[in-house]
């Protein structure tokens, strides 16, 4: 039987004036692939940054691993080490995460923090290193790298801890096609090996290869959930949330013409 | 209608070229410090004397050699240890013309700055009178004024000798394993790190603008447009702070930072170290001989 992961109970987070979510219930069970999906301002990044302990809601609560997750229980040295060695957090923007001077010191501190033998983190660092296909940029300075080493370093930093859960957001964003193609490829072997990854993303182009079952925020509130496919079919609730939108299309071949239609569901008459 | 619109579009006659704003100006001038930094690391990965030493024998070893420099009482040992910083670049395959320009020149301009005032304030034998002001110089100011000019291009020099020569990753490591608390370092290498991703926003914010904007703005818009701007960069490294912190805690930080000292001394760092010793320890032998300063006619 699966254990569940995450257990969230009508929580609400606001920032100042702003509620970012309003009353948000799910629960995430071990395993799984969960797809956050909305479009900007939807309340997806700050979800995720909730599930990490980064913040905390203002009411309802949040239950990791069966336990309680406050910022109380993170003040809990024990906890702390437990939770932080079994949940990992990609930020959207690499450069927020890469911090330390050397590729090598990125990957080697979440482990240093969290006190792990020197000997057993140099070991894992090169072979975390190989496994991300980045070992030859290891003695080089984040801020050199493109856009997507960096993004490759950033996961190479937290998977270095074998995280029992991973949490992505928006792991496609602004990458070139190939490296797009990399993340995603990347996602699909980890997640096969028994792990849960929840992916915060408006990018419905890969969530039928990243994901399993599918969460659609709008406004901060939970508002669709389901299968991707079941997700993708539902073209109205897509509509309502801005996740599938209308555009000029030009086609090749023949006459060249332009028209509306919706990008992903490329059904159109012709003339 | 469309005769009026083309008079009134009509490109105004060709104008000089103007420099570009003070912001401009500073951005370009940021930038170019940047790519600066960028030739500082295709420097230190090459293989010469220095890049091939442990970090920590050139950081006590440029430092005993500045500390040096700092205590000499004569010219002597001053031009002694600046030969051997010379020695140093052209054995570390260091440009001259570098040095020239990124560490002479700029230190002249500075130090004689300072050192001018001392030429005529300095009371002692009076050799040269100003004329119309009838300022006098004296043998002592330009001694005292020499002194500092020539201690500061020395220490420059070593200074910079330093930082081409080393990875600034290699230099904070250094520093770490020189007992340098945790705090600073972290703080060192952070604020490196992070000048450029500002650099980076300021200098599209720069270009967003210049790219919305039609001729050329007066003084009093300029300003309050670079105020603003300073403004939101000021707002954005703020978020950018908090969003790094919460990166940190994230993967496990709570307030100690631990860091991998994986430096191993070499039988040549070893022999470096030993030459570096020796080295200082004659030039301060005759850094501290007043006799050589008599001998050589200085006070």
């Amino acid at each position: 039987m699966s254990e569940n992961i995450f257990d969230v109970q009508n929580i609400t987070f606001g920032y100042d004036d702003l509620t970012a979510l309003s009353d948000v219930s799910l629960i995430i069970k071990s395993n799984q692939r969960i797809a956050i999906l909305g479009a900007n301002g939807s309340g997806k990044s700050t979800f995720l940054r909730l599930l990490d302990g980064l913040y905390f809601p203002a009411k309802g609560t949040i239950s990791a691993f069966g336990e309680p997750l406050t910022e109380d229980a993170l003040q809990d040295d024990e906890f702390a080490f437990r939770f932080r060695r079994r949940v990992a957090l990609v930020f959207q923007n690499p450069d927020v995460q890469l911090f330390n001077p050397t590729v090598f010191d990125e990957v080697a501190f979440a482990p240093l923090q969290l006190r792990w033998a020197k000997d057993e983190i140099k070991k894992r660092v090169g072979e975390t290193l190989e496994l991300m296909e980045i070992g030859h940029l290891k003695d080089r300075s984040p801020h050199r790298l493109s856009g997507g080493e960096k993004k490759r370093v950033a996961l190479a930093s937290v998977l270095i801890l074998d995280p029992q859960v991973l949490l992505m957001d928006e792991p496609t964003a602004a990458l070139d096609p190939k490296s797009r193609g990399q993340v995603v490829d990347f996602l699909i072997s980890w997640s096969g090996t028994g792990k849960t990854v929840i992916t915060a993303t408006h990018d419905l182009d890969v969530i039928e290869d990243i994901a399993d079952f599918c969460f659609v925020f709008q406004n901060g509130r939970v508002v669709g959930q389901g299968t991707p496919s079941e997700i993708l079919a539902d073209r109205k609730l897509l509509e309502s949330t801005n996740l599938l939108h209308s555009h000029r299309h030009t086609h090749d071949g023949g006459d060249i013409h332009s028209h509306d239609h919706l990008h992903r569901f490329h059904e159109h008459e012709h003339e | 209608m469309n005769a009026v619109l083309d008079q009134k579009l009509k490109p105004a006659a060709p104008r000089r070229k103007k420099r570009g704003s003070f912001v401009e100006r500073t951005l370009k001038t940021l930038v170019s410090e940047a790519e600066r930094a960028l030739f500082a690391e295709e420097l230190a990965r090459k293989d010469g004397l220095l890049q091939r030493l442990d970090p920590r024998v050139k950081i006590v070893g440029l430092l005993a050699l500045i500390l040096t420099t700092t205590l000499a009482r004569n010219f002597f040992t001053i031009i002694f240890i600046f030969a051997v910083a010379i020695t140093l670049a052209i054995l570390s395959r260091v440009p001259i013309r570098t040095l020239a320009t990124r560490a002479w020149l700029s230190a002249l301009t500075f130090t004689g700055t300072i050192a001018l005032p001392v030429i005529f304030i300095t009371p002692g034998n009076v050799i040269y009178h100003l004329p119309l002001l009838n300022w006098a110089i004296t043998e002592q100011g330009i001694t005292s004024a020499l002194y500092l000019i020539m201690r500061v291009e020395t220490t420059v020099t070593l200074s910079l000798l330093l930082v081409l020569c080393t990875l600034w990753t290699h230099v904070l490591k250094g520093l770490r394993v020189l007992r340098v608390p945790i705090v600073f370092v972290v703080i060192l290498g952070m604020t490196y790190r992070y000048i450029f991703v500002m650099l980076d926003t300021a200098r599209n914010m720069f270009e967003a603008g210049q790219s919305r904007l039609v001729g050329s703005l007066d003084g009093t818009e300029s300003r309050r447009i670079a105020a603003a701007s300073i403004g939101v960069l000021l707002t954005k490294s703020f978020y950018l702070n908090t969003e790094v912190y919460m990166a940190m805690q994230s993967r496990g930080f709570r307030g100690e930072v631990y860091t991998l000292d994986e430096f191993a001394m070499r039988q040549r760092d070893w022999l470096a170290l030993g030459a570096f010793t020796l080295t200082a320890i004659i030039a301060f032998w005759l850094g501290r001989q007043d006799s050589l300063a008599s001998w050589l006619n200085f006070p």
